[in-house]
Order: C-alpha cells, then structure tokens, then sequence
C-alpha cells in the first residue's frame, strides 16, 4: 500500500465536492476491492473518502412497488432482511451466497454495483429485475448502467447512493462459485414480471453482465425449466480460464438457469 | 492411573493461549531497534542477470542498506544446501548446482531472491524495492519436467545438462521383468501426482539478531527444527558459528513439512543483522508465501503392476519423473527417492519391485517434502495400479487387495523396508463394516434415480515413519542422523520440565508429551511442562515431520524419565533406609517392597536436591536426566481409507458422502489429537485430490498465486469422518507408537481419485478433479453409455 490520506464525511454532498477537489481520490465504500488492490499497489488512489458516515445511504425500504437498498448496505443485511426476503427472496438468496461471511458483513451492495465486476453477483439481480441505479445526480437504468468489464455509466465524481428494485413475481438466482474465490463462475439471476421475463448472466461473459435473451424468448412462451431443456448460450464471447473453459462455462450457464428457474416456480 | 495418562483424551493445553490469541508467533516478535527487510523477487522464471542498479533505492528515506548476491559473495557466506546426497544409477553423484541466498547472475524462477532492502519500516523498504534497477536478460523457461529433459531445453543450471539432476533407481530390474514375462495379467497406468502449494496458515517469518558484545546471533524463525537450522547456517553456509548462533523456533502456525527447510530469507536475516547493526525482520505476505515456500509432490509417472493367472502380484515396475524446481531445497533429493520408492511394495507382499526416478530441475519454486513426503506419492501409485487391476481382473477390489496384503512379518520387501508389525486384513474388514460396504449398490441405485454417479475408493496405505534409524538413513544418502534427544528436568518441588528436540507446530506436544510423563510418574498434568523450539534451551534435536515426534521424540522422553526413576530409586533408598534394590517406583511412589514405607515422587525430589539425607560422595544431588534416542527400524502405520463420493453430471462437482478411515498407529497417547492428525489429513488429500493444484504457465509465472485461484480444502467440503482404529505396537520404540501426522494424506488421494473412476466408469481423470475435469470426464462417460446402447 502506498502513503494516502483518509477523509469520512458525513453527506454525500460533502464527499462529492471532495471528490471534486481532488482527482486521485477514491470512494470506500466496504473495501473489499478497493483495499486488497491497494494492498498489491495495483492502485494508488492519494485520497480515501469513506462513505460509512452517512445514514441516507444506509437501510432497506418498501417503497410501493419497489425495494429500495441504500448503497452502503451490506450484503449481510440484505441477505437477512425480513423486507427482501418477503419482497423479492431471490435477491435475498443472492446477497447470501456472496463470499463468504467476512465478505457479507464488510462488502456493500453500492461498491459491487459500481465496481461491475464481471464475476460479481448483483449485476445479474439489477438487470434481470429491471432495477433503477439511483445517483446523487440521477436515475441510470440497469439496462444502461452496466457497459462492459469494470465499466459503467458513472460519470466522474458521481456516486451510487440507492438501488431500487421492483418487485417481481417470481425471481430467483442460481449460482455455480469460482471453487477457489466463491465469485461467480455461472450466475443465472431469472426474473418474471406479468407476461415479461428478464435472464441476466454474470461470471460468465468476457463483456460483463448480460441478457441472455433465446432464454427469455424460451421462457416467455412458457416460464418452465423445461423450456430451457438443452440451451446453452454459445461459448464465443465467454471467458476461458483454469476453472472453467468458454464452453464449460456457456454449458454451466444452460445449467444454472433451469436451476433458476426450477426455484423460482417451485415457492 | 489417572485420566491424563497414556490413551486418554485430554484436552489440549497449548489451546487455551492460541484460540484466546494469546500465542506467540515470530511476527508477534518486537526487538529494539529493529529495521525490516523487503526481498526484492525476480518477475521472470529464467533470466541473466546483467547489472543491479540501486543508487536510487539508496537515497529513498528510511533506506538502511540494500544487499545482493555480490556482497554474499564479498563476505564468503555460502550457499544453502541440499542435505540428503543421491546417487545415479552409474554411481555419480547428483548435479546440484548453486543456490545463493541472493541471485548470482541469474534468476531462476518467478520469486526467486535478487536483493534485500533494510529500511526503518517495512513500507519504506517495500517503496525502495521498486525503485531498484535491474536489468535482465530473459531466457526462455521451462516448467514441466519431462519437458525440461528433452533435447534443446532451457538449461537451468550449467551442472545438469538435460536438467537431470540424478537417474537413481532401486530395486532388482532383472528379476522385476522376469516377473513381468511371466505375467498373466500386466496393468499400466500413467499418473500425475500434482503439485501442491503448502499454505501454513502462519506464513514464513525470521527475526535476525547480532549482538556485538558476544559477537553471537540470535535467529526467531518459523521453524519445524531449530537445531538443524542452526547447523545448516553455521557448519554449510556459514553466517555465524554454531555456539554463537542461537536459533528459537517460538509459537509456529503449522508448516507441512515447508517449514523443516532453510531458506534463504532466514540466511539473509541473520546475516544482514550484522552487517547493519539492527535487528532485522521478515515476514513473508501470502504471495511471496505462494511463489517461495518450497512446493510439494509434483510427480509423473508410468506404473505397471503383473499379476499371475490367480490374481496374485508377482512384480511392479514404475518409472517416475520428480520436478524439483529451480534449486535443491534441504532435503528435496530424498522426498522423491528414499520417502518415495521403498513404499512402493504398498501393504503388499510384492517379490519384484524396480523404480527409476529422475529428478528434474525446471524454472519452478524448489519442491521438496509436503505432508507424507513421498510417501503419498507412493500409495497414490500403488493404491491406484492396485484398484484398476482389480477392475480389470473383474475382482472386488477389498478382495483383491486382502488377497495380496502382507500376513506374516516381519515381512522383508523387495524394496528395502522390513515391515515388523500389522494386521491389515483387520483394518480392511472393520472399514468394511464401517463403511457398510455391503450397502453401496443400494445406494448407487438410490443415487441414479436422482441422476447422480455415485463411487466408492479405497486407498490400504502404508508409510515408513520416524525417518530413523540414523544409521539405516545414513547408509541411503543423509546427512544428518535422525534419532532424537530429551531432557527430563524435575525440580525440587516435583514439577517437571521436559526438554525435547521435537517441535510442535500444530501437532499438540505439550499435550501428549506431558501425558507420558503423568502416566510415568504419577504427576499431574498440571505439574508438567514441555520446552521445545530453542537451541539455548534444548542441546540439540531433529525436529518434527516425518510423523516421528511420538515414535522418536516420546521413545527419547521414556528413556530419559526411566533413567529419573532409576536415580529416584537411589534417592528413595537413602529417604527411607532401605537398600536400593527393594525400592519399587508405582503411581508416583517410592515403596520398600513388601512393607507400607513409601515416599511421592515430590518428597523424593526435594530429597535429591537438598541432599540432607545422602553424602555427595554416595550419590550426586538432584534429580534431571538426558537421553538419546535412535530407534531400531523405521514404523509402519497402515490403514484403509474408503470414500464414498456422488458426482452431478450436470455440473461436475463432486461431493463426498461417507468417509470411513480405519488406521493402525500402533499405541496411541491421546485419541483426540489423533482423530484431529487424521481429520486434518485427510482435508489435504482431498484438497490435492479435487482441488490443489498449482500451475505454471509456459513463460513460467504462477498462474495460483493467491487463494483468488488457488483452491484450497474447506470445512463444507467434507463429510463427518467415521475414524476407526486397529492397534498392533510398534515393535521398534519402546512405547509401541507408530506415528499419525501424515496418514490422512497419504491415504486420501487414492480413495478419491478410485471413487471417482468408479463413479464415472472409466479411468481417464487427473488430480486435482475439479468440476471442470470431472465433467469433462462425465461427459466421455455419458458418450461411452451411448456408444454402447
Ligand atoms: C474474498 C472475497 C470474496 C468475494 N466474493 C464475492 C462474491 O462471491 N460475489 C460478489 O459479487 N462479490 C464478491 N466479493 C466482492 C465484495 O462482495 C464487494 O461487493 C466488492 O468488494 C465491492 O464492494 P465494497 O463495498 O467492498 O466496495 P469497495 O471495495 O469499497 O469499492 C469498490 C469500488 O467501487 C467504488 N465505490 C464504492 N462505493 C461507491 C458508491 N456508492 N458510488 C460510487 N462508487 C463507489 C470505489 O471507489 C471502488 O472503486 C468478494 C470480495 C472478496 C474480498
């Protein structure tokens, strides 16, 4: 780790006007990426501004027909919510296979989703359940939010400070883990809302999360795992490495998303 | 006797300090005015070194010096060494080549050592590391061993030309393929037996200290075996002499074997301690932990195995290529050879037995012993060659296997070892029933029905523990001897302190050391304390791997607490005015035989100190006694692991149902500690068979350079263990003890691995089989059904 300087304000308009200052300086949020990247000197970021002072981007809300999640919630917290895990279990579920329990009660759900790691869990959730990225500027789309590897709509100096999720009637995730590093290596998040059905698969694809659109087609006919029975994406495009090959992972993928959809009609 | 004696459960006393973190560790270690150390590693695999620049370094704030292989050279300190000497087949002698502490013109692997910064903190000198200059000229790499022998290879070291370090091989050739002529059935088989990073939870750490009043150094390391390391630094690489070189091992966070060995960080601690004048410190971060601990296993090997028309062994044959990486580690010679080859008669009774290993240098960490050392590379060949044999002869394999096993001893193998004692039919049939064997069609059935492949593996192990006598070891190659010494010091109030050479680091010594002094002497538990870990403290020792801190170590302590009792009984004599002869010693009392007089075991203590009721002519006072202790053979435990496994076709993850593990260890001090030597063993083996596995790529970096890929064993990993026990004494140690450290590794390997190849149907699957490769394999399985509707 290189020498940096530790600020913790107490509002996001505070953090975003130090942001603004000063153009090295990098958000934490639960430091589960930013520090070990750090620690490898694989970033030096000359300032840390830490958003764990600031009650309004914490909790978890009913808000009508959505659930709202403030950015510095843990995954822990979402995973043991009463109000997800009565709105939407699926999402839940999901917060509950991330890492492990070190990683649950430090990482938050506005770190991943600004991070956008190809392998992490949420981007899977926010695309398929059609969720709104909520900033201290604007409303950015799932759809138009996550734009690749580590990339996303953020804008310089923006920050993430809500995600809110409409409700779904029925959702739910499958997960195949990195045996090594429990991230994704196949995430499967499916998500059924009146006659629209929404795949997003993360871990799997050299472009990030993405819809896996022959399967909502497949699914919209009939939301059934059978309707699934035999897909796979194609292997062009997903990534290859000593876990899992491009094909394994696109056949992990078919997998995963029966699994998905096998739990979602079966509660 | 009491509940603390031989054979029972205590719990462990060193538990209390670590789980309330209260241990002692090297790092845990500050010193007065200590400057950190930063190793600067090299980023290629095989690369000259064509100059070092560090001028900048040098004027970075907090920089106190940066040294390299140039200012080893300058102060004539040696290289580290290999200490155990192979012989090739034509008689000569390995080709080491050299292994400064700091390169020497040339790097040879990714991590290997080029220079050291001395800073006021480990940030400043982690900042002038990267401010150094060195320009290299890279040369291609090679990782793989049977790569490195081909012609046109890189050439690692000028010494080794085809990168073979030694063509050994043992046993009788003719005789093995007259067997093999005469064979009614022969099974090949080709295995890898993967490498394996050891990943102590604490990793590596060395304070060096100089003191320049009595010109003597002072060396906290996380070390298996102090004493050794003391001797390796002293009388081969000469950075201190050996009286003024005192080496503590403190609290260590388990080592598998990676920590017997000396490296060159603790070299250059000391060393530079010296040299600047400060304490110098080192620990090394889990990366430098993945690139620089000595590696394990890292074998390929062709086996055959020829049996005659009644399904009886009459000759195995293998041919084994050993990686041994970049540099001979301190005893990497002798894993692949002496710790491997003699185990290849297995449990059985083999009458031909010929192995020729090469070992290979490549641009890979140093490999050396790893929990089991050979040894599971062995049982993984035999145990592996034994099941697909039964398979191909249509044979149950636990018929098959109990059909071969050695039934009388002691039985001599073809392969140097005389087993003296066991009874594996009995192991065999108790995990049988454990097991329920006869259960498992039913339970294949029940698995099928559910879609899933369900397989059962066994694995008979043997091993060939203690590594002593030093007279058999020092006829095969090492250097040193490997009996063990004990110091048993009573003090005048009747506590005791006993001093031993072996060293625990996970292995519970305090505690089972101090149940044989209890069930000896009558004390309790309490009363009892066990010095290890310092060269100051403890004469000298060889440390603890090779399962022989029981076998070797405790024989050491018995023989010193008999020669207490025997001066006790002097002691006694005088106290009660009986002639020595009648004195009888039993439940920590001194008796005259045939009459109520009697004195404790404290009385007599304070009797032999105060010394009020003999002359110090007739008897010296007090009451401390030492002893050497050198077995008469190696022991053998031996048991039969059987795993019972389901695979999903779907996705190839394999999950282990049922494990039944019936060992033989001889007598056994405390049943807890051993379940948990077995529990933590068997989680390796696993670990090596689904999961470990590192990898180089060509240009030689570490693909699993971090628990991000490296796959380690975890807890939701495995099943309850139903560990089950048959007990034979030791014949060659006089508490019967056999050794218990590394058997859940040695055997596990092999019953995954038969569990696995029966699930699928066939036997084309390599370690680690992870769900990738297991439904690589499904898939073949799945074609091959259909291939045959
Ligand atoms: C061992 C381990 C295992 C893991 N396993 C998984 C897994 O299985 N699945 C999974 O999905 N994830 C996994 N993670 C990732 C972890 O769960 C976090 O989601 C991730 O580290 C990012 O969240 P954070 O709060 O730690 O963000 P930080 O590390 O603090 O920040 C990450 C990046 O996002 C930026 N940032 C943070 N908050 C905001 C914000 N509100 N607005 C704008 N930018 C922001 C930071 O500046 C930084 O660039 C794992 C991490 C570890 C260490």
């Amino acid at each position: 780790m290189y020498a940096f300087t530790y600020h913790k304000p107490s509002s996001v308009r505070q953090a975003a006007a130090m942001l603004a200052k000063n153009e090295d300086a990098k958000l934490l949020a639960g430091g589960h990426t930013l520090l070990p990247t750090m620690k490898q000197r694989l970033a030096s970021p000359s300032a840390l501004i830490d958003l764990g002072a600031m009650p309004e981007l914490k909790g978890i809300e009913r808000k009508g027909r959505s659930v709202v999640i403030g950015a510095m919630t843990r995954h822990g917290e979402v995973a043991e919510s009463a109000v997800v895990r009565e709105a939407i279990p699926g999402l839940a579920e999901l917060a509950e296979l991330i890492g492990d329990p070190h990683v649950r009660h430090r990482g938050t759900i506005g770190g991943s989703v600004a991070n956008n790691d190809p392998s992490a869990d949420y981007p899977a959730a926010l695309l398929a359940l059609d969720a709104t990225v909520i900033t201290n500027k604007r409303k950015i789309a799932a759809d138009e939010f996550f734009q690749g590897l580590f990339v996303t709509a953020l804008e310089e100096g923006e920050i993430v400070t809500k995600v809110s999720f409409p409700v779904a009637q029925k959702a739910a995730y499958a997960k195949f883990r990195n045996p090594a590093s429990r991230y994704a290596l196949a995430g499967v998040f499916v998500a059924k809302r009146g006659s629209d059905v929404r795949v997003a698969v993360t871990g799997a694809s050299e472009n990030g999360v993405f819809r896996w659109t022959a399967a909502e087609e497949a699914l919209k006919a009939r939301f059934t795992a059978k309707s699934l029975e035999g897909m796979a994406p194609s292997p062009d495009g997903m990534i290859g490495d000593i876990h899992a090959d491009s094909a394994y992972r696109a056949h992990l993928v078919g997998v995963m998303a029966r699994r998905a959809v096998q739990a979602a009609t079966s509660r | 006797m009491t509940g603390t004696g031989i054979g029972a459960p205590v719990r462990r006393k060193e538990d209390q300090r670590f789980i309330t973190g209260a241990g002692r560790y090297t790092d845990d270690l500050s010193r007065p005015g200590q400057a950190h150390a930063y190793f600067l590693r090299s980023p290629h695999a095989h690369a000259k070194i064509l100059s070092i620049d560090t001028a900048a370094a040098r004027a970075m704030p907090g920089v106190v010096a940066i040294l390299t292989g140039d200012d080893l050279a300058a102060d004539k300190i040696g290289g580290l060494i290999c200490g155990w000497m192979i012989h090739s087949k034509d008689g000569s002698p390995m080709k080491a080549g050299p292994h400064p502490a700091l390169a020497q013109g040339k790097v040879r692997y990714v991590g290997d050592h080029v220079a050291v910064v001395i800073a006021d903190t480990y940030a400043q000198a982690r900042d002038a590391a990267e401010a150094i200059e060195v320009a290299y000229e890279v040369l291609p790499a090679v990782v793989d061993a049977r790569a490195a022998q081909k012609a046109g290879a890189p050439q690692v070291h000028d010494v080794a030309d085809d990168n073979t370090v030694f063509r050994w091989h043992l046993g009788d050739k003719a005789s093995t393929d007259a067997a093999f002529a005469r064979a009614a059935h022969v099974t090949k088989i080709d295995l890898v037996n993967n490498r394996l990073v050891p990943n102590p939870m604490e990793p590596r750490a060395a304070v060096g200290e100089y003191d320049p009043g009595n010109e003597s150094y002072t060396l906290f390391t996380t070390s298996q075996n102090p004493h050794v390391a003391r001797l390796v630094l002293s009388a081969f690489i000469g950075v201190a002499p050996e009286h003024k070189l005192r080496v503590i091992a403190p609290d260590v966070g388990g080592g598998f074997g990676s920590k017997i060995f000396i490296y060159a960080e603790e070299t250059v601690c000391v060393w530079a301690a010296r040299k600047v004048g400060r304490p110098v410190r080192w620990t090394s971060d889990r990366t430098e932990a993945f690139l620089s601990d000595a590696h394990g296993r890292d074998h390929a090997t062709h086996a055959e195995l020829a049996m005659d028309e009644n399904g009886k062994i009459i000759g195995l044959r293998a041919q084994t290529i050993a990686n041994l990486g970049a540099y001979l580690s301190t005893f990497s010679s002798s894993v692949p050879t002496y710790l491997y080859a003699p185990l290849l008669s297995g449990s059985y009774d083999i009458p031909a037995i010929y192995a020729e290993v090469d070992g290979v240098y490549t641009n890979t960490a140093p490999v050396d012993a790893y929990r089991g050392a050979g040894r599971p590379e062995a049982t993984f060949v035999v145990e592996r060659l034994v099941e697909v044999a039964a398979r191909e002869l249509g044979m149950d394999p636990a018929k098959f296997r109990k059909r071969n096993y050695v039934k009388r001893f002691p039985h001599q193998t073809p392969v140097i070892m005389t087993y003296d004692a066991g009874d594996y039919g009995a192991s065999m049939d108790k995990a049988l029933e454990l097991a329920d064997y006869k259960g498992f069609s039913r339970r294949k059935r029940e698995s099928a029905r559910r879609g899933k492949l369900r397989g059962i593996g066994f694995s008979s192990y043997i091993e060939a523990c203690g590594i002593a006598p030093s007279q058999a070891v020092g006829s095969l190659g090492a250097g040193v001897g490997l009996w063990e010494s004990a110091e048993v010091r009573v003090n005048p109030t009747g506590s005791i302190e006993v001093l031993t050479g072996s060293h625990s680091h996970g292995q519970g010594h305090e505690t089972t050391f101090a149940q044989l002094v209890c069930d000896r002497l009558g004390v309790p538990i309490e009363n009892v304390i066990i010095v290890h870990g310092d060269t100051d403290k403890v004469q000298f020792g060889m440390g603890t791997y090779g399962s022989r801190s029981g076998a070797v170590g405790m024989s050491a302590i018995a023989k010193a607490i008999d020669k207490v009792i025997v001066k006790g009984k002097k002691v006694a004599a005088h106290v009660l005015e009986a002639a020595e002869a009648d004195i009888e010693f039993k439940d920590g009392k001194f008796t005259v035989a045939g009459t109520d007089r009697g004195v404790g075991f404290a009385d007599v203590a304070l009797q032999a100190y105060i010394a009020h009721k003999f002359s110090g002519q007739d008897l010296e006072p007090g009451l401390k006694e030492g002893a050497f202790y050198d077995p008469t053979n190696f022991t053998f435990p031996a048991g039969v692991h059987i795993c019972e496994l389901e695979i999903d076709p779907d996705t190839g993850v394999t999950t282990i149902e049922r494990w039944t593990a019936v060992d033989d260890f001889g007598v056994i001090i405390n049943p807890m500690i051993v379940e948990g030597q077995v529990h933590g063993g068997i989680a390796q083996g696993v670990g090596q068979a689904l999961h470990e596995g590192a990898i180089y790529d060509e240009s030689g970096q570490l693909v699993t350079a971090s628990f991000m890929d490296y796959r380690m064993p975890r807890a939701a990993d495995l099943p309850s263990f139903q560990v089950g026990m048959t007990v034979t004494p030791c014949p060659s140690n006089p508490l019967g003890i056999k050794g218990c450290g590394e058997a859940g590794a040695i055997a596990a390997p092999a019953a995954v691995m038969n569990a696995i190849t029966d699930a699928l149907g066939h036997e084309d699957i390599a370690m680690p089989a992870t769900p990738q490769a297991v439904w690589r394999a499904a898939q073949k399985n799945a074609a091959m059904r259909v291939a045959a509707e």
